[in-house]
């Protein structure tokens, strides 16, 4: 690997990452009718040259399957971990600039949601607000902010604290222009960092309320739905149902955490001459 | 200069919450536009506590900080008393490339930043990318703003080699002089105190 420096490297990453992710996203909406269609004539096909990941006891195309799963796991994924980033932003710098009592109650709520372990309170969110799209989304949005916005609070206090900052205020400086100028620019790469590693979370916690059917209806091809529907097929021998979904998730949640860990260090000024 | 102004601090004294030892303890002085005051004192005697009295970074427990009269805390804004810090390292935002950095300072004058010897070159990088003696210039130049009555240097020089503190200080004397502002300096260094001010406080009978 000394062809690239470790910036290019991380670039490279990056584009990778998103890369496959866009593949997975448009594939997957293109084959939405393929995801569907039985066909009792190939059913329980082994992987071959024309089903590469083979077909189910339905005569469905698993590829087309799997991907459709995937870029519904992606697209839950985006939009919670997005909502829940945004919760975490507001409520961390509420809790650090609004005084003692605003912070005690957030730091309060923060604890308790983190007691509490997340697939237990998703679950419950899910199926109180009757499981399906919505319930999932807005579980995972709710369980996933505490930890970044716990590290967004102390950043903040943290800056506040820091002698540019004072001197700032000196020089004469409004609140707004510090938060924006001097602020912002320590929060930002924090903040993008943990959004993009919350995608993986959500992914994964998406999958498993699935799996445990907690989550989106049996319906719709999801990844938890394909991998807990494979595993009653999985004692026959029909390995590749639970196998390359499988993976394919796990490679899918490897690249967010990819993207994420690429994009904190390209961001961190202290590596720009790497 | 016609209106001269006078920093007071009367009476004051200060602790600091976690070890409750008396920092300062009814202490007194006045300077003004005029003077260049010397601080002296070892080490723990509170010399950057009086400091960051003096430019309002901290307030004290009683007594009072005047300015031309007026408490210091009422001045809004722009604060006519500036510091400059001992670590130029953490008086700059990491994140921020130099030449914002000088936008922050009060219309800093082109001709204070050539004098100070800042390249033209240093204003595009970021602080991680310049020295420490590189970076102090910076935030000399940052706290000579227009509407800067009173410099508070707090051990400015203590990190620099022998020509940039001598580079520095020199410049500092001249535009002190100029501009009619007042100095007040800390320094371990008895040389450049005799040489620098016009008159030396101690703060050791005041101490601990």
């Amino acid at each position: 690997m000394k062809f690239f420096n470790r910036r290019q490297r991380m670039m490279i990453g990056i584009f990778f990452s998103i890369a496959f992710l866009v593949i997975v996203c448009v594939l997957g909406n293109l084959n939405t009718e393929a995801a569907r269609v039985t066909d009792f004539s190939r059913k329980n096909l082994a992987p071959c040259s024309s089903y590469i990941f083979g077909t189910d006891w339905l005569g469905r195309d698993m590829l087309a399957r799997t991907l459709k799963g995937l870029s519904m796991s992606i697209l839950i994924g985006v939009v919670s971990a997005a909502v829940s980033a945004v919760v975490a932003l507001v409520l961390g710098i509420a809790a650090a600039t609004l005084g003692k009592t605003a912070d005690s109650i957030i730091s309060f709520v923060i604890d308790l949601i983190m007691g509490v372990p997340h697939i237990l309170l998703l679950i419950l969110i899910s199926v109180a607000l009757g499981k399906g799209l919505k319930g999932v989304v807005i579980g995972v949005a709710l369980t996933h902010w505490p930890s970044l916005a716990r590290l967004i609070r102390a950043e903040v206090i943290q800056l506040k604290e820091s002698p540019y900052i004072q001197i700032s205020a000196k020089l004469g400086k409004s609140r707004w222009y510090i938060a924006r100028k001097h602020m912002l620019p320590h929060l930002l790469p924090q903040f993008l960092v943990g959004l993009v590693l919350l995608f993986p979370h959500a992914i994964l916690h998406e999958s498993s309320v699935t799996f445990l059917g907690f989550g989106l209806s049996t319906e719709q091809p999801a990844i938890g739905i394909i991998l807990s529907e494979a595993m009653k097929y999985l004692v026959t021998g029909k390995w590749w149902l639970a196998l390359f979904p499988g993976i394919l998730l796990v490679v899918t949640v490897i690249m967010f955490y990819v993207l994420g860990e690429s994009l904190r260090k390209l961001l961190d000024p202290n590596s720009v001459h790497q | 200069m016609e209106n001269k102004m006078n920093l007071e601090i009367k009476n004051v004294s200060y602790r600091y919450r976690e070890d409750g030892r008396q920092i300062l303890e009814n202490f007194s002085l006045t300077v003004s536009q005029k003077e260049r005051v010397g601080l002296a004192a070892p080490s723990g005697y509170g010399k950057t506590t009086l400091c960051k009295l003096l430019s309002g970074y901290l307030k004290p427990d009683q007594g009072e900080i005047l300015l031309d009269g007026k408490p210091l805390a009422s001045y809004r804004g722009y604060c006519p008393v500036q510091m400059i810090w001992q670590q130029p390292e953490f008086a700059v935002n990491p994140r921020l490339r130099m030449r914002e950095v000088l936008l922050e300072g009060d219309a800093v004058e082109e001709r204070v930043i050539h004098e100070l010897g800042i390249e033209p070159d240093w204003l595009n990088r970021f602080p991680g990318e310049l020295s420490g003696g590189e970076l102090q210039r910076f935030s000399i130049a940052r706290a000579l703003g227009k509407r800067t009555k009173f410099l508070i240097a707090d051990e400015i020089s203590t990190m620099l080699d022998l020509i940039t503190q001598s580079q520095i200080w020199n410049f500092l004397l001249k535009e002190v002089e100029r501009r009619g502002i007042g100095l007040i300096a800390v320094s371990h260094n008895q040389e450049l105190m005799d040489w620098v001010c016009t008159r030396q406080i101690s703060l050791e009978k005041q101490g601990p």
